[in-house]
């Protein structure tokens, strides 16, 4: 089993911990696993992605040109990764900010209306939750319970009250995927 | 080894130094390896050592001359631009034979150039890069862990042969994580070395760290000493790795992070039926002629993949030396190749040389 | 018979290559006397310059760095928080410290480094054979200002004592002069008070030491004293502007 998934979204929407969240439970499970951010200017406020490989075996190239999922939190993100997926890849993105449908017909697409779903549980915050949480479900790249156990790890302190909200989340966002 | 644990490039470089005994740091920020005077800025005080934002990357470097003087293990860290400042405090810690570490985290240039990854630094990494006559010892690690374990080593080496050890990444190898393990001890305390200007107690003679020789004949002396112990470590410390080589028509060389993207290539030639292998040179001073001029014998073709308008195929051409043809393909400016582009490209050459 | 003069164990027994009426050997002597003195021979670390006293560790009888132009305040950091018993000092020119040198004796200061920075300061780079220095007064010709400095194409002279005084780290900074008994005697007391407050852990000290380059002003030893006299003093006045008791006595 080789992922190499890209995050894509604004600054702010919790992209880099996804792929970190993801790259933990990797780890945990006995996984090969990388993760690269965009870095610099990009940092503030612009589009933020990440590079993520989960692999059982030994990882070749940690930089994902053709991922096999891309998941994009923001039109702009959409415009740039939906063109990248590999065919018969994943797409799957957030359809309370991208006031579009993706075009491709050769991949699997998933809508979560991550930002409608994270309010209903009390804080958009935890929308990229909801979105990691359909991904784990459509994938089985590493378990949710993995995750889960990572979230103390990869939260910074300041945010560790909202681990519930998160468990809640990504169980929200699993249950939309069939 | 204690368990693994996922760390970004720039924080495991800057966390093996210290597990080898690294208790001094100076330097100056430049993106993309902050996160390592970050690092040391509040790992160091907890070892009982200090950190010095300078400032400026010249005297970073001369801090580091003259923290090495006194025999301590010392660090410095920066990336491109950065490292072309430090090259005049380089010759001079090459010069007095000073052990030290330099960690750069190539971006792309000239000039100011960019902010993402290159390896368009190789011909000043490897050719001493700053004036006179030296080399440093360069390793040039693929992944974390590697960079740990190089990075773990490269006192040692900096001390056995009395010459500055560069470990040359890039943004990718700086930015990204990786899972990584530490040795559980440090670095056990060792004495001064015998050369070190720490005071002349005890009524011992007093010593010098130095490197001006005025007289040609001394400097001629000093240099020909410089140039045997680089031979030595020409025949003791070089290192690389093949994958699969042995059968390889078609044998891609590169290093560092597009070595990577390589072998990803490598696996997409090799499901198209053609035997493409990986020669990758992990010290790049001293560079692994020899190694590489026998694989190249039993190639076809060879094709040379960097990230930069071609330096790297100069060593290459070198080591290969009519063996066999040298083939080029560069991406520059902070463009990571692709792996299909590669693979497009090698099979390419497959079809004009190989079959 | 009671001996009322010795040379200094901390300057080794050879003669210099400094030029005849140059004041490098004299302020040599005073340091070297001060390390004597405080007792910290064994635990002193120099660090020398580019320029004339390029060969400076050849004459001081302790353990020495050779540091490149400008940057021996930078190396003394290193060797600073690396030893932190040792008594560190560097002994640097006026082109070196005052012109390639301005970042690294300007941050040193501002961090207050616990070293002690030993300025000599003669108009002049003497080793390059007698070029325009930053210090070179206006008027004042030299290989690289043959018509003599012009206040609009080189501006005036920088004054780096009266500069370091700005910045609060610079724990003491004094002028001196080496051009009569009574100056020396002056200057031996700020070199011994720059070196004891290094040892007290006060920071960053330096003694501007004005003296003579008779071989580059083209003059007589004795024309080279009374011309820093009557030529560099006016404009860089002697005293102590900075202490660690936050006096001042220059004017």
């Amino acid at each position: 089993m080789v992922e190499e998934i890209i995050i894509a979204g604004f600054g702010g929407q919790g992209v880099m911990i996804m792929g970190q969240l993801l790259s933990y439970a990797g780890m945990h499970e006995g996984k090969n696993v990388s993760w690269i951010p965009s870095y610099g200017p990009e940092m503030r406020g612009g589009t933020a992605n990440c590079s993520v490989v989960i692999s059982d075996e030994q990882i070749g190239s940690p930089i994902v040109a053709e991922p096999t999922t891309a998941i994009v939190m923001n039109r702009p993100s959409l415009d740039r990764f939906e063109p990248a997926v590999r065919p018969g890849g994943l797409l799957i993105y957030n359809s309370s900010l991208i006031d579009r449908a993706p075009e491709r017909t050769d991949i699997r697409v998933i809508a979560v209306p991550a930002n409608e779903l994270a309010l209903e549980l009390g804080s958009d915050k935890v929308a990229n939750m909801v979105v990691l949480g359909a991904y784990l479900k459509a994938t089985g790249a590493v378990s949710e319970q993995a995750v889960r156990d990572c979230l103390s790890e990869v939260l910074p302190a300041r945010r560790r009250e909202l681990i519930p909200l998160n468990v809640k989340a990504l169980a929200r966002g699993a249950g939309l995927v069939s | 080894m204690a368990g693994r644990k996922l760390f970004k490039g720039n924080e495991a470089v800057a966390e093996a130094a210290v597990r080898a005994g690294c208790r001094y740091f100076f330097g100056y920020p430049i993106t993309p390896q902050n996160e390592i005077p970050e690092y040391m800025s509040r790992r160091l005080p907890e070892v009982g050592g200090a950190f010095v934002q300078a400032e400026s990357e010249v005297a970073a470097i001369n801090m580091v001359y003259g923290a090495a003087g006194t025999g301590a293990r010392v660090m410095t860290s920066s990336s491109s631009p950065g490292i072309s400042l430090k090259q005049e405090g380089i010759s001079y810690i090459a010069g007095a034979d000073l052990p030290c570490l330099i960690v750069n985290m190539v971006r792309g240039g000239p000039g100011l150039g960019g902010i993402a990854p290159a390896q368009s630094d190789y011909f000043q990494a490897t050719r001493g890069g700053g004036h006179g006559d030296y080399h440093l010892i360069v390793y040039a690690p693929a992944s974390v862990q590697e960079m740990v374990d190089l990075t773990l080593g490269a006192y040692d080496v900096a001390e056995r042969y009395r010459m500055p050890v560069m470990i040359l990444g890039d943004g990718v190898l700086g930015q990204m994580m990786e899972p990584v393990s530490f040795p559980d001890q440090m670095a056990p305390d060792r004495p001064a070395p015998e050369w070190a200007t720490r005071g002349a107690r005890d009524g011992r003679t007093p010593r010098l760290i130095n490197s001006i020789y005025l007289k040609p004949e001394e400097l001629y002396k000093h240099n020909l000493d410089m140039a045997e112990r680089f031979e030595k470590a020409s025949a003791n410390e070089v290192r690389y790795e093949e994958v699969l080589a042995d059968d390889a028509e078609l044998l891609l060389v590169a290093y560092g992070t597009t070595s990577r993207v390589c072998r990803a290539a490598i696996e997409k030639l090799r499901e198209r039926g053609i035997k493409a292998g990986l020669f990758r040179p992990i010290t790049v001073s001293p560079f692994p002629y020899d190694a590489l001029s026998k694989r190249a014998k039993s190639a076809k073709a060879v094709l040379t993949v960097e990230m930069s308008m071609g330096q790297l195929v100069d060593d290459v051409k070198i080591a290969v030396a009519g063996a066999a043809p040298v083939h080029f393909f560069g991406t520059t400016g902070g463009v990571i190749p692709k792996a299909s582009d590669i693979a497009e490209y090698a099979a390419g050459i497959v079809g004009e040389e190989v079959r | 018979m009671k001996q009322v003069y010795s040379v200094p164990k901390s300057l080794r027994p050879v003669s210099t290559h400094y030029c005849p009426g140059c004041t490098h050997g004299i302020i040599h002597k005073l340091v070297a006397e001060t390390i004597d003195e405080l007792g910290v021979r064994d635990r002193a670390i120099g660090v020398a310059s580019v320029g004339c006293s390029v060969f400076s560790y050849d004459y001081f009888d302790c353990d020495f760095q050779q540091a490149a132009h400008g940057r021996a305040p930078a190396v003394a950091t290193g060797i600073r928080r690396t030893v932190p018993d040792a008594v560190v000092f560097t002994y640097q020119g006026d082109g070196d410290l005052a012109s390639i040198g301005t970042a690294e004796i300007v941050h040193a200061a501002m961090r207050s480094e616990n070293i002690t920075v030993v300025f000599v300061n003669n108009a002049i780079y003497g080793m390059t054979g007698g070029q325009m220095a930053p210090t070179t007064m206006v008027g004042q010709r030299t290989t690289t200002s043959p018509e003599g400095r012009i206040k609009g194409l080189a501006g005036e002279p920088i004054r780096v004592s009266e500069m370091l005084a700005t910045i609060p780290g610079a724990t003491y900074v004094a002028r001196v002069s080496t051009t009569s008994p009574a100056h020396i005697a002056k200057a031996k007391r700020a070199i011994k008070k720059a070196f004891e407050v290094q040892l007290a852990g006060g920071g960053f000290s330096l003694v501007e030491c004005l003296s003579t380059c008779p071989t580059n002003w083209g003059m007589s030893p004795v024309e080279a004293m009374e011309w820093v006299d009557k030529n560099m003093i006016p404009y860089y006045p002697l005293g102590e502007f900075r202490t660690p008791e936050g006096g001042q006595t220059n004017g």
